[in-house]
């Protein structure tokens, strides 16, 4: 209710008196919402004490002590943050042993994800049927950039490092994780006793170890299970193993989903005369996707932070670029909180922009049903 | 019949994809079979685990049972596996007291707080756990030397070598104490049932907190003066080179667990939340308008509802961090995947060894659903 609405009937009720003072505006609100109660109080004087000590050491530390300039960490006297490294090594962090005069090829194929995932997301675009035909194609678009071949310098994957390195293997791993989840979520559910079987083991085992395990496996082990002779790129491994890790995860959250449609949605789609796939393509997972999108999304985020993980069978991506910084003898002792800063923040900005657009399009979605 | 009707037919279709399916496994599995065992031939590799009995000659600086380099690599590994489930218990303890509180100062009427909270629990969650377990164990190895130990109360001491606590000694008589404990918590269990007797029968309330804490302290203490103080605590204490007395706690132990429980904590902090809202805002009502406390509305009312929505997520929550305590390796915490690629490198045994730790983790995840899974039976509402 505005202050007007209040004087309106002030007038038409003279008995009836605005609320007290202390209750309304900015005074109202503290009192409601700091000092409420002695729990409460406690609760601001505690909070306020944590931003006092946290806040002013880090702005002072990280910007009006820091070092922005110099070759090396000795340069860096002051006892704030050291940032004289960023000149140097940014690159490295971003595109990790990429061959600088090709880091072009690197930010076209990230700048042609932009599209391309525009069109994935939004529905109302223009030219929309030529850019999903863009979008499908985006996958081996961005392979050619980035590898070569077709007239470009060929790059081999073990120059791949950085963020980049992080974003690829993501990306990857993003792109085909979800339609290998939604069939074995549909096998889980399948009614052929042997499908089904299939399905819960792989789900159950893949869910039951951690990614590490699989990740030795896919460097020890996958060159024992492979003919004599024949090998396969580590990378490529990799993100194999990262992959069919997130899909069993996937195949969890869609069965969640499928779970929520109601019977009579797959009895409604039988009795038009569906068969199993169109019932599946037309009627029910277009439903049970839209529910199970939090969860999808979510499954997204732990996929790409596990991406880190490649560090520990020696592939350099941002983490790795860090430590490699950390243990530089020119910067040792001085970069630490800095790289660990910085790479924090790279994976921060894109996690969280992806929870966030997911709360969003839960909202969105939520409201067309009702 | 003809072929068309054979593929039209419901049944025999799925029996068809059915045969597909075990033919597939079939052929993929006899594929890498063969190709292991002529691989493993030319390496001249023996397959088969009698190499859990050689002598593994490699140290273990944080042990649970008896170990020596002259131990079996067997041996090694149970001691890893051990150090595994240390690792895992402290982590989830931890987690769920942060992650609960978390998760209900979150939901508190208190801007500034929720707000703090929020922002710790989407920085730690939206950044890898790796980075955040390399960070801490950064931080700690920055600690000063030895020599010029942080001491907390002159009796823990931080250093770059770890944390050194207080060790506690038992001597003769200390069973007592222990017996007085356990008598305690005894006799509490009956009060307890008689309390809620009598209180379903009378309404009477009998202050049952303040005698439980009394008892649990009281008789402990009293058996503790009775039986001359039969335990002490070796506290540290600084040497002129050295600490001394006490035990170390290794700083790799330290870093895994403050950051397993951390970012397992912001998780469960999310769960908890969506939980308590998932209550009925019909119950709290309710129960303020019976006259309850605010601190027993939470307890008594909102919180077993809200527990029936939270265990099953949590249990995946436990077992990711479980999972998770296998990023030990990246900083030589010696947990069993940090001990087995030891073994790996030094025997060359690489499928016995990776199934290990498979075997290992899914037994655990096993144990831990099953129990879960059994607490939830538990509190599961019980509808007709």
């Amino acid at each position: 209710m505005t202050r007007d609405n209040n004087s309106h009937s002030d007038k038409a009720n003279p008995g009836i008196k605005p609320p007290p003072a202390n209750t309304v505006g900015i005074i109202g609100w503290i009192r409601k919402n700091l000092l409420g109660g002695w729990v409460n109080t406690l609760l601001t004087i505690i909070s306020i004490y944590i931003l006092w000590l946290a806040l002013p050491p880090l702005f002072d530390w990280a910007l009006l002590n820091a070092d922005f300039s110099g070759s090396s960490g000795k340069e860096c006297t002051t006892n704030g943050a050291c940032w004289a490294w960023l000149d140097q090594r940014i690159n490295q962090f971003f595109y990790g042993f990429y061959p600088p005069e090709s880091y072009w090829r690197v930010n076209l194929s990230l700048i042609l994800l932009l599209p391309a995932l525009a069109y994935i997301l939004f529905e109302n675009l223009p030219y929309s049927k030529y850019g999903r035909w863009f979008a499908l194609s985006y996958p081996i678009i961005s392979a050619l950039l980035l590898l070569g071949g077709a007239g470009l310098e060929v790059v081999t994957t073990d120059k791949f490092g950085g963020f980049m390195l992080n974003l690829v293997a993501g990306l990857a791993g993003i792109i085909l994780s979800l339609p290998i989840g939604i069939v074995l979520a549909l096998g889980r559910r399948s009614k052929l006793p042997l499908i089904r079987m299939f399905s819960i083991a792989f789900i159950e085992i893949i869910r039951g170890v951690p990614l590490i395990t699989l990740l030795f496996v896919a460097v020890i082990i996958v060159q024992l299970f492979l003919p004599p002779g024949v090998s396969l790129d580590q990378l490529v491994r990799v993100m194999i193993m990262i992959t069919i890790f997130a899909s069993a995860y996937m195949a969890e959250v869609i069965r969640g989903g499928l779970q929520a449609i109601p019977n009579g949605q797959y009895e409604a789609a039988q009795a038009v005369g569906l068969g199993y796939w169109r019932s599946m393509r037309l009627v029910i997972l277009p439903q049970a996707l839209k529910i199970s999108i939090p969860g999808i999304v979510n499954t997204f985020i732990g996929l790409f932070k596990d991406t880190t993980l490649v560090i520990i069978i020696g592939l350099f991506d941002i983490l790795g670029q860090a430590r490699l910084l950390q243990t530089n003898p020119d910067w040792m002792g001085k970069v630490d909180h800095e790289t660990f800063l910085l790479a924090a923040l790279f994976f921060f900005i894109i996690c969280f922009s992806m929870s966030r657009y997911s709360i969003n399009l839960e909202k969105r979605l939520d409201t067309t049903n009702k | 019949m003809n072929t068309k009707s054979l593929w039209t037919n419901e049944r025999t279709r799925g029996l068809i994809f059915q045969i597909l399916l075990v033919v597939g496994i079939a052929v993929f599995f006899a594929f890498i079979i063969s190709n292991t065992i002529t691989n493993l031939e030319k390496a001249g590799l023996a397959s088969g685990y009698s190499f859990l009995g050689d002598t593994a000659s490699f140290d273990i600086n944080q042990r649970l049972i008896e170990y020596s380099s002259t131990s079996t690599y067997g041996r090694a590994i149970i001691v890893g596996g051990l150090n595994t489930i240390v690792i895992a218990i402290l982590g989830i303890l931890a987690a769920t007291v942060i992650g609960f509180v978390a998760g209900i100062l979150r939901l508190s009427k208190n801007y500034l707080i929720s707000r703090l909270v929020t922002i710790y629990v989407e920085f730690v969650r939206n950044v890898p756990v790796l980075l955040q377990i390399i960070f801490w164990w950064v931080i700690l190895l920055s600690l000063p030397k030895v020599r010029n130990s942080l001491s907390i109360g002159d009796s823990i001491f931080l250093n770059n070598r770890g944390i050194r606590l207080p060790s506690a000694n038992f001597y003769e008589g200390s069973v007592l104490v222990f017996s007085a404990l356990i008598f305690a918590l005894i006799v509490i269990y009956f009060i307890k049932r008689w309390s809620q007797k009598r209180q379903a029968k009378t309404g009477k309330i009998f202050p049952f907190g303040y005698t439980a804490l009394g008892l649990i302290i009281f008789l402990p203490a009293l058996t503790f003066l009775l039986a001359d103080q039969p335990i002490d605590f070796n506290v540290p204490t600084r040497g002129r080179f050295n600490l001394k007395g006490g035990f170390n706690v290794t700083p790799e132990l330290v870093a895994l667990w403050l950051a397993l429980s951390t970012y397992t904590a912001a998780f469960i902090s999310e769960i908890v939340r969506s939980g308590i809202l998932s209550v009925s805002s019909g119950q709290r009502e309710a129960a303020s308008a019976l006259g309850l406390k605010p601190s027993l509305i939470m307890r008594k009312i909102i919180l077993p509802q809200a527990l029936r929505v939270i265990i099953p997520p949590l249990t995946s929550q436990y077992l990711n961090l479980t999972k998770n305590s296998s990023l030990a390796v990246a900083i030589g915490y010696q947990d069993i995947v940090s001990i087995g690629d030891t073994v790996l490198n030094q025997s060359g045994q690489a499928l016995e060894v990776i199934s290990i730790f498979m075997i290992f983790y899914l037994t655990l995840s096993l144990i831990t659903s099953a129990f879960m899974n059994w607490y939830n039976k538990r509190i599961e509402l019980v509808e007709r």
